[in-house]
């Protein structure tokens, strides 16, 4: 180890006495659970009954058994609506556009939206469920008094649809944040000569600033679609029901492993997730190296 | 001024006030409901009245449970913010063999492992270790979830501190924890305020992990005591919800003026383009 590298002076042992702390903690916390997931996955355990005391290995039955199960394949699809609808289309698109058009308001104008969109943001989740029962729910809710029609129950009628709405309303802070430090990054030259051969707005987006943050909508969109997949919110909003028609799969496993006591059958399914977030990150990681 | 110019312009600001209303609308419940004398779940202009907090404060578990919340989230943010800091440094300085991969892995882990995935093991675990109940238990798991993501945001935060105050530092005889604590976590401030407040939300609304792991009523935080206020009796307590909404919102919206009073709510670095 050249001590010239370490202006800091710490040496190799101070430094793996900081890093250490820090490590047990996420390998008790985070990497152990998360490899035991795998073991459950693979046993009968439940959360009570004989199996509770004895689990048994039961191999890869769990995870057949839920590919099989129309449930989970229901669920699989939900989430994709789910991550797809409200993440990389609904939270993209709006926070880029308001990225995009808050540039040119007054900054008082500017500083109110971007206020209220972050305050959706950082508003703790049990509270914004209350917020949208009260824009949701039937006889007194807002929507339906805006739209004249209170006997509509929308979390009952449209769960999916109002859950990706929600979601939109929840999330699309971060987009906007990072569309805003993107766009700070396009050259205003060449935005001024788009703009002098009269490109239209559209044109602009296309050929002049797309280009430039190409790389910031994949980072974005990974990220929003990973939180999306693995959001617990939609069970303060409808548990899932009615009739599992919004039971997304972090909803799913919670209902299977603490609800029906499937501890087993609930890791597998968790295993498939942790499987399909590994995907996306995988896929982000090459994206980005390929980049760098 | 054309005619096309003006109709662009009241379309644009058409658009703006919409997205305004999605945006403002559901937060009006916050402001009105408290107050009214019959809150429901909806919005009226209130018949004004402060009974609501008055039955809140006198709720048996709202204010312990707010105190709980408070509990929780400061022992995850402290734990959080010290280990990262800890560690984001040593590696940001010593090439520890294997950091690379450690990184690598890091970042893997944080955005792969998450609370809602490996929900299952974690409860059995902490049932297992006698932990369910125990909100300290609950905050090191709440902190270990949040410390890769932590980690590397700050050791972007550090890579960014001139090496050449270390050295100087350290030519007028500095030692290690000197250096440490009078060179290089003033000048990473801006990093780890980031990182405080960004534990703080994250703890602060976190509602799976302590509805998991804190079943007795007593040891329950805001999160989720504002929850089971309306499973009670099957039908909602709607006195107390909007008030208790409105208490345990404040200490994030508090929070989120300071940030953007004293730094200004942008991303400075940290995401790589």
């Amino acid at each position: 180890m050249a001590s010239s590298l370490d202006s800091s002076g710490l040496g190799v042992r101070r430094a793996v006495g900081f890093v250490a702390p820090a490590l047990v903690l996420i390998g008790v916390f985070l990497v152990f659970p998360a490899l035991w997931t795998l073991y459950i996955g693979i046993t009968n355990y439940q959360l009570t009954g004989p199996a509770a005391a004895n689990p048994r290995v039961v191999g890869l039955d769990n995870v057949v058994e839920a590919v099989r199960d129309p449930l989970f394949t229901n669920s699989v699809w939900l989430t994709a609506l789910f991550v797809l609808g409200s993440a990389v289309i609904g939270q993209n698109v709006l926070g880029f556009g308001l990225a995009w058009l808050l540039r040119a308001v007054r900054p008082w104008l500017r500083r109110t939206v971007e206020g209220l969109v972050l305050l959706s943001w950082i508003l703790p989740g049990t509270v914004v469920a209350y917020l949208w029962f009260a824009v949701l729910s039937r006889d007194t809710g807002t929507l339906g008094l805006l739209l004249g029609s209170p006997e509509t129950a929308w979390l009952v009628q449209y769960p999916m649809t109002s859950l990706i709405i929600f979601n939109v309303w929840r999330g699309t802070a971060f987009s906007m944040l990072l569309y805003t430090s993107a766009l700070a990054a396009v050259p205003p030259s060449q935005l001024e000569t788009a703009r002098l051969v009269g490109a239209s707005g559209w044109q602009t987006v296309r050929d002049v600033v797309f280009p430039h943050i190409r790389g910031h909508v994949l980072t974005n969109t990974l990220l929003i679609s990973l939180w999306t997949a693995n959001d617990f919110t939609p069970f303060l909003l409808t548990a899932g029901g009615p009739n599992h028609q919004s039971e997304v799969l972090p909803v799913l496993i919670y209902r299977q492993a603490l609800e029906s006591g499937q501890l087993g059958y609930a890791s597998a399914m968790s295993i498939l997730l942790l499987l399909g977030n590994l995907a996306i990150a995988l896929v982000y990681l090459r994206l980005l190296r390929r980049r760098a | 001024m054309s005619p096309l110019w003006m109709v662009r312009r009241i379309g644009f600001y058409v658009l703006i006030t919409l997205v305004l209303a999605f945006f403002a609308v559901p937060m009006l419940w916050l402001a009105s409901a408290p107050f009214d004398s019959k809150p429901g779940l909806g919005l009226r202009w209130p018949d004004w009245t402060f009974s609501n907090v008055v039955a809140t404060f006198e709720h048996p578990y709202a204010l312990t449970s707010l105190v709980n919340s408070l509990v929780l989230c400061v022992v995850a943010t402290v734990v959080t913010t010290v280990l990262a800091a800890l560690a984001a440094y040593a590696l940001s300085r010593v090439r520890i063999p294997g950091r690379d991969l450690l990184l690598y892995l890091l970042l893997l882990l944080s955005s792969v492992v998450t609370g809602t995935a490996a929900m299952v093991p974690i409860f059995v675990m902490m049932l297992q270790l006698g932990l369910i109940n125990s909100q300290f238990g609950t905050a090191l798991v709440i902190a270990g979830g949040m410390l890769p993501a932590a980690i590397f945001i700050l050791k972007d935060f550090m890579d960014a501190v001139p090496r050449s105050y270390e050295e100087s530092a350290r030519v007028f005889g500095a030692s290690p924890r000197q250096v440490l604590s009078h060179v290089v976590l003033p000048v990473a401030r801006p990093g780890v305020a980031t990182i405080f407040v960004w534990a703080f939300v994250n703890a602060w609304g976190n509602f799976l992990l302590p509805f998991l792991l804190l079943r007795d009523v007593g040891q329950q935080p805001a999160a989720v005591l504002l929850r089971t206020l309306y499973d009670e009796g099957g039908s909602a307590n709607l006195t107390v919800i909007p008030v208790f909404s409105l208490l345990y919102s404040i200490p994030v919206v508090v929070l989120y003026l300071f940030v953007s009073k004293r730094y200004g709510f942008r991303f400075h670095g940290g995401i790589k383009s």
